[in-house]
């Protein structure tokens, strides 16, 4: 098995702690894994994204031109990243924010409402587990008591009392993916 | 076991100077490589091993303070990314001019000039062709992934002692800023002055003491008959390396018809592209030297013999150690250079595009 | 009466510092180099600290310090003798670390470095030679050339217009919080030896005291760059050069000094 995941959008929506967490979940169960983001100044405020390879094997590339899976959240990353999918992979999206939706028919497209959903919870800061939820529900690359194990190890001890709230959050995700096309 | 972690390149490259039991660090900030001294700041060796940190006013202070620590016989390391080395040039001169070991590592950003902060190669020709001025080589180590950004710090250091001569891990935006799985290995106790002593005898600048004459630390010479025997001298360890050092790694070499060459994350990307074109039925293998200098000439040569039709030298720059590669290949194949510049990270599917066409076709 | 009956040990008056080698001096006859290595040498001995004192050399005539100086010696790469001080006095707190450095070497191309190490308060003595001129490279231009003085590289003489003004480092790291104590002196007169090598001493004890960065300059002749007899060029610098760059105390215990007249 190798998953190679691109996220993408916005600095400051967990993208790049997204991807940390699958990739320590994917070490919790023995896998081998690569975290590569985009650095910089675009860090802050602009445009973020990592690719997370989870597999078997040992990884060659951590950079990549097409990918298996694609989260995308925002409208920018949308327009960069939707063509590099590769045919029959998955693309996952937030449709808050995004004007122009995905066009492609030969990939399978679901949604999650993070944006909304995270508000409704009270914390914005679930956004990116309600998200990672229902990437997860449509790619089981990681088992949940994993995640949690991934969690623990990615952040920081004065914030281990907040796991809770991420697993509920992450469940969120799980029970409120929607499917747009489905190959 | 020893426990896995999930580090960034640039943090365990940090990590690892502490557990080999270096005694100082100077650095200097610059992207894309300044979580080396902010990982070392956080973790405040000085209260556990006693290893110093200390941020310089420039990258130029900096490399001398590691040229004072190891003048004084310490595991003295610095890091900085392609301007920053730049600075650092002088004062590597210096080093090798005054056989003192050290260790440097750079992590390469897109140039010339404040270039960008985004991954590169094209600090090859500094870093394994001299780069400051005077004959002079250090021993480059190029790392493809995390784990070997810390195992390189122990190997660098060891050579760095053996040969008296500062070591260059050569790495790059990729290796430095991406997070893998890493493990450590045991924590070591720094030298303490008399083990410093025992094992690389007394050439330091530790105070003189009766039983020895004084220890200099210099670089010059205003005869020039005792500076090229000191030049001889120098040139008699870079060929020691070149036949005791050189490092590399092979892909599928065995049956191929055409080879791939590319150190550090160009290596990386290579293997994606090795893999993608044997499913293709390409016969094509990868040799990913590991010392840049010394170079595995000897192993090219070797394939060039055996008969190898083409090789592609695969790297993030208009086409430096495609040089070597030619050097090597002496005419007896053909060989050609692929790399994106300026920050760009080459595909693997734009490298098996070249691969078919600058070298099948 | 023959010699051999005058060399003897009962009629002995002086004898140099072990410190110094018998290599012969590089420096040219007049130049005040000699002296101030000898009283640093001599300053050491007298402490007691031949066994842990590391001296920096810089590039200018004082590059081959180590020649003459009979302890572990670093030769720096140009101005950058704070820095490589630096690392000694932070990886061995325990030995005494000094740099010996003249005035283009601290007070151009060094700048950054020696004011970072006085701002830091680095635990070493900083020996300033300031004969106003390059020396080594054949008497060109210095930050601390005087106005109106000829250089090869001011052939016309110095001019604030093109050159700015001669820079007065000493009372410019004194501002800095990191430095304790901060002299200015000269070797041309016993007496002036005398005091210099006072203030070396106090230096050397302070920093081991790790009191902070110690400074002391030395104002010399340079006749070969000035162009003048050994006796000439003492009477210029004491003409012009004390004037400008006046001899005392400039910081004293890690206080300014209001009056710095000697």
């Amino acid at each position: 098995m190798t998953e190679e995941l691109i996220i993408a959008g916005f600095g400051g929506q967990g993208v790049l702690s997204m991807g940390k967490i699958l990739a320590y979940s994917g070490i919790m169960q023995d896998q081998e894994v690569s975290w590569m983001p985009s650095y910089g100044p675009e860090m802050r405020g602009g445009t973020a994204n990592v690719t997370v390879i989870v597999s078997d094997e040992r990884v060659s590339s951590p950079v990549l031109n097409e990918f298996d899976s694609a989260i995308i959240l925002n409208q920018q990353s949308m327009d960069k990243f939707e063509e590099q999918v590769k045919p029959g992979g998955v693309l996952l999206y937030d449709p808050n924010g995004i004007i122009n939706p995905p066009t492609r028919k030969d990939i399978n497209i679901y949604t999650i409402e993070g944006s909304k959903l995270s508000r409704e919870m009270g914390n914005t800061k679930t956004f990116n587990m309600i998200v990672f939820g229902a990437y997860l529900k449509i790619k089981p690359v990681v088992k949940l008591e994993n995640v949690v194990l991934g969690l623990k190890k990615s952040l920081n001890e004065r914030y281990h009392h907040l796991i809770p709230l991420n697993e509920d959050a992450i469940k969120m995700g799980q029970e409120n993916v929607v499917s747009i096309l489905e190959l | 076991m020893a426990e896995v972690k999930l580090m960034k390149g640039n943090e365990a490259f940090a990590e690892a100077a502490i557990r080999v039991g270096a005694d100082a660090y100077f650095g200097y900030p610059i992207t894309p490589q300044s979580e080396v001294i902010e990982y070392l700041m956080t973790a405040q060796p000085h209260l556990t091993t006693g290893m110093v940190v200390l941020q310089a006013e420039s990258e130029v202070a900096a490399i001398n303070m590691v040229y004072g620590a190891a003048g004084a016989g310490k595991k003295v390391l610095t890091s900085s990314s392609s301007p920053g080395i730049s600075l650092k040039l002088e004062g590597i001169s210096y080093m090798a001019g005054a056989e003192l070991p050290a260790v440097i590592l750079n992590v390469v950003r897109g140039g010339p000039g404040l270039g960008t902060i985004q991954p590169s190669q094209a600090d090859y020709f500094q870093a394994v062709k001299g780069g400051g001025h005077g004959d002079y080589k250090m021993l480059v180590l190029a790392p493809s992934s995390v784990q070997e950004m810390a195992d390189f710090v122990e190997d660098a250091f060891d050579a760095a002692f053996k040969y008296r001569n500062p070591v260059m891990i050569l790495s790059d935006g990729v290796i430095g800023q991406m997070m893998e799985k890493v493990i450590f290995k045991e924590q070591k106790d720094r030298w303490t002055e008399k083990e410093l002593i025992e094992i690389n005898g007394s050439w330091a600048t530790t105070g003189k003491t009766p039983d020895r004459e004084r220890n200099v630390i210099t670089s010059l010479d205003l005869d020039s008959h005792k500076m090229e025997l000191h030049n001889h001298k120098l040139q008699a360890k870079y060929k020691q390396m070149e036949e005791e050092e050189v490092r590399y790694e092979e892909f599928m070499c065995d049956d191929a018809d055409y080879i791939m060459v590319a150190y550090g994350s160009s290596a990386r990307i290579a293997q994606k592209t090795l893999n993608k074109a044997r499913a293709k039925g390409i016969k094509v293998g990868l040799l990913r030297p590991i010392t840049l200098f010394p170079y595995p000439t000897k192993v090219i040569h070797k394939y060039t013999e055996r008969g190898v039709k083409g090789f592609l030298s695969v790297e993030m720059s208009a086409g430096q150690m495609v040089e070597d590669v030619r050097l090597a290949v002496n005419g007896k194949a053909k060989v050609e250079h692929f790399g994106r510049n300026g920050g760009i990270i080459p595909s693997p599917t734009e490298v098996l595009d070249a691969l078919e066409n600058q070298i099948i076709k | 009466m023959d010699l051999k009956d005058i060399i003897k040990p009962e009629n002995l008056v002086y004898t140099k510092t072990k410190n110094m080698t018998d290599k012969e001096l590089s420096y040219c006859p007049g130049c005040g180099h000699g002296t101030a290595h000898m009283i640093t040498m001599e300053a050491v001995e007298e402490l007691d600290i031949t066994e842990k004192t590391i001296g920096v050399a810089p590039v200018g005539c004082s590059v081959l310090a180590y020649e003459f100086m009979n302890i572990d010696m670093q030769q720096a790469a140009h101005g950058r003798a704070p820095a490589v001080a630096t690392a000694l006095s932070r990886v061995m707190p325990e030995k005494v670390i000094f740099t010996y450095q003249g005035d283009g070497d601290l007070a151009a191309i060094g700048t950054a470095e020696t004011i970072h190490a006085c701002n830091r308060g680095e635990n070493i003595v900083i020996i300033f030679v300031n004969n106003g001129i390059y020396g080594m490279t054949g008497g060109q231009m210095a930050p601390t050339t005087l106005m109106g003085m000829k250089s090869s590289t001011s052939p016309y003489g110095r001019t604030a217009e093109q050159n700015g003004n001669p820079l007065k480092m000493t009372e410019l790291v004194a501002q800095l919080e990191g430095t304790y104590n901060v002299s200015r002196h000269a070797v041309h007169t016993f007496k002036h030896v005398k005091k210099a090598k006072k203030a070396i001493k106090q230096a050397f004890k302070d920093a081991m005291d790790k009191k902070g960065t110690q400074v002391v300059e030395i104002v010399s002749n340079c006749n070969s760059g000035w162009k003048m007899t050994p006796v000439k060029s003492n009477e210029w610098m004491v003409e012009n050069m004390f004037p400008y760059y006046p001899l005392g105390q400039i910081k004293k215990n890690g206080v300014l000094v209001n009056n710095s007249k000697d």
